[in-house]
């Protein structure tokens, strides 16, 4: 029996008065925040996370959970949980009127652990992250703990906290700020998102029934049942399915949720006999926006605080988990003094890049689903037209470009190829998983990484793998051997996809982050160019400054 | 070298392409030909396959209309 995680309230408790100061203060215990503070505490760095209720997410909201995604949350120790309670899924097919004109396949090879996407109501994912912190010793979650102010010091942030039982201050070297859309130490600080608003509304209603339908995306352009505009079905665990219907802009938020109201169009998709209950109804609309950055000194924007995108494509939360991703071992890195401070500087100019490629992305999807012209319109239906029979145009058809992760192309914690290597793995994309072998048993790459850098040798032989093992003194390294080449304590390459998909040769050795992204690669292991990307990723390259003030 | 868009004459029968052209649109209503329009617009795009002159192309056909 599953816990009703829409129904829990945890109960405020008095904050144990704790004198000095905190290294790091997350604001929000959504999945961002979460998955913050988890990530944090479980490397040692303590961490308090505030929160301004006292229940995790009403209603399914975010549903859709990439692989990238569902990777973070195994390094996390709960991806398990949500990948086995989630309904997996990799199809999307999209209708026009009353016929399929194409589908696609977000996952066509095989060899991954994970699912492209698993569904998984919101709830779910923070009821189980939820779990996990609580595990966490370092970890210390306040409910019903509003933060009302916010003073920046050279050396520290002070926030206030509201709480039921009056106001108290806290100081935090650093503040994460992953409070939402509607981020309240955005306010606080007098910052703003800048971006475009969609004249457009949406109907989410999630339906209760056992239905046939399968485990797919299915996105209809102006069906029979809903006239002019579009509807996006999908399948969640406990027999709930997602019936999102475009309404237009004139729609009235309010009349539009009343139950009557949205029967009507469900049976006009199920059928008059259908059965089912009405679980939760939702009239939304959204902005694309980001704040110009997400890093102002010792305060730093995650998630939808920093950026929002529409929901076309479940760019929302995955990218906020990946800030998350990206943040944590940086804050860590930094506290523990291994790095300067202006290592976080690059998780602000990494994650702002992926928004922008995330709201590019979901711009684009919004402009082809919600034609903004009659030309636009035109081409639109010109495409779904020909799409029905011209492969080329399949291509065109946007019904949401769903979420991958970014590549870092262009950051200064990559160190540039000295040799050449084909396929994707370039320096600043995340690691793509593969199946190997450790004494017989299977085994994947990404289990296998940890929380700290990692270095993967692909070595010829176990012969060769002892002497790559060298590395190790350097830094944990993964030894990787082609197929029928292992030896104890050595990952046999399986399927060949782990050689396959790095472009590995005998000697090839890599350097993988804490966030699993590639920062480096070589064809031979080379102890000093290893220490100096280490260093590089590690920030040593970056301009060193200290966080300073801006003028209030 | 990507050779940009042509706009020295490239057809061989200038008379007989306009033609077709114009005829393709025979016995359509208003509706119908500006869908001809847009679904051929896409079929020469992806036949073309080259942003660079497909850019150019789109850049000279947008100033002579605001030109005119």
């Amino acid at each position: 029996m599953d816990i009703d995680y829409q129904g829990r309230v945890f109960d405020y408790a008095p904050a144990a008065a704790q004198p000095g100061r905190h290294p790091v203060v997350v604001v929000g215990a959504g999945p961002v925040g979460l998955a913050t503070a988890i990530d944090l505490a479980q490397n040692g760095v303590p961490v308090v996370l505030l929160d301004d209720d006292n229940k995790l997410s009403s209603g399914s909201r975010a549903i859709c959970f990439s692989k990238r995604t569902l990777e973070i949350f195994d390094r996390l120790g709960c991806g398990e949980r949500i990948a086995a309670k989630g309904v997996r899924w990799h199809l999307g097919r999209v209708f026009n009127g009353e016929e399929e004109v194409y589908s696609f396949d977000l996952l066509p090879e095989s060899g991954h652990e994970r699912p492209a996407f698993v569904n998984l109501q919101q709830y779910y994912v923070e009821g189980y992250l939820h779990e996990r912190a609580q595990a966490l010793p370092q970890l210390d979650l306040r409910w019903c703990s509003k933060v009302t102010g916010l003073v920046r010091h050279a050396d520290h942030v002070a926030l206030n906290v509201t709480t039921p039982d009056g106001q108290y201050g806290i100081e935090a070297a650093y503040v994460v700020a992953a409070d939402g859309g509607k981020s309240a130490v955005r306010s606080l600080m007098g910052l703003e998102s800048h971006g475009r608003t969609f004249r457009d509304r949406f109907l989410i209603a999630d339906v209760k029934m056992t239905a046939d339908f399968p485990a797919e995306r299915w996105f209809w352009f102006d069906p029979p049942f809903h006239r002019g505009q579009s509807v996006l079905l999908h399948r969640q665990p406990d027999n709930i399915w997602r019936i999102d219907f475009q309404l237009g802009w004139d729609a009235d938020p309010v009349a539009e949720k009343a139950p009557e109201r949205v029967i009507a169009r469900i049976q006009a998709l199920l059928g008059k006999d259908a059965a089912f209950t009405l679980e939760w109804v939702s009239v939304y609309s959204f902005c694309c926006l980001r704040m110009d950055s997400f890093r102002h000194g010792r305060v730093i924007f995650a998630g939808d605080a920093a950026h929002g995108v529409s929901p076309f494509g479940a760019r929302g939360a995955n990218s906020g988990v990946q800030d998350a991703d990206n943040l944590a071992w940086k804050l860590r890195l930094v506290l523990k003094g291994e790095a300067p401070d202006a290592l976080l500087d690059t998780y602000a100019s990494e994650r702002e890049l992926a928004a922008d490629e995330n709201i590019l992305n979901s711009t684009r999807s919004t402009d082809f689903i919600t034609p903004k012209s009659a030309v636009s319109r035109l081409f639109r239906d010109a495409v779904l037209q020909l799409a029905k029979h011209q492969p080329f145009a399949r291509k065109l058809v946007n019904s949401g470009r769903l979420s991958t992760p970014s590549t870092y192309a262009a950051s200064p914690l990559n160190t540039p190829d000295s040799a050449p290597f084909a396929g994707c793995m370039r320096p600043g994309a995340p690691a793509a998983d593969a199946p190997l072998a450790l004494d017989g048993a299977p085994a994947w790459l990404l289990r296998q990484t940890g929380n700290g850098f990692t270095g993967i040798c692909f070595a010829g032989s176990a012969r060769e793998a002892e002497a790559a093992a060298c590395a190790t003194g350097l830094l944990r390294t993964l030894v990787v051997v082609p197929q029928g080449q292992g030896g104890p304590g050595v990952f046999e390459d399986s399927e060949g996809l782990f050689a396959a998909r790095y472009d590995a040769q005998p000697g090839s050795y890599y350097l993988l982050r804490p966030d699993q992204h590639l920062c480096a690669r070589w064809r031979a292991f080379d102890a000093q160019a290893v220490r100096a990307a280490l260093a590089r990723a590690s920030g040593s390259a970056l301009a060193h400054a200290a966080p300073t003030m801006e003028p209030a | 070298m990507n050779p940009g868009l042509k706009v020295e004459p490239n057809l061989s029968d200038p008379d007989a392409f306009y033609e077709l052209l114009i005829d393709s649109h025979h016995d359509l209503d208003d509706e119908q030909s500006k869908m001809l329009n847009a679904q051929l617009i896409l079929l020469l795009a992806n036949h073309i396959g080259d942003m660079g002159v497909l850019g150019e192309a789109l850049g000279i056909a947008r100033a002579q209309v605001r030109r005119a």
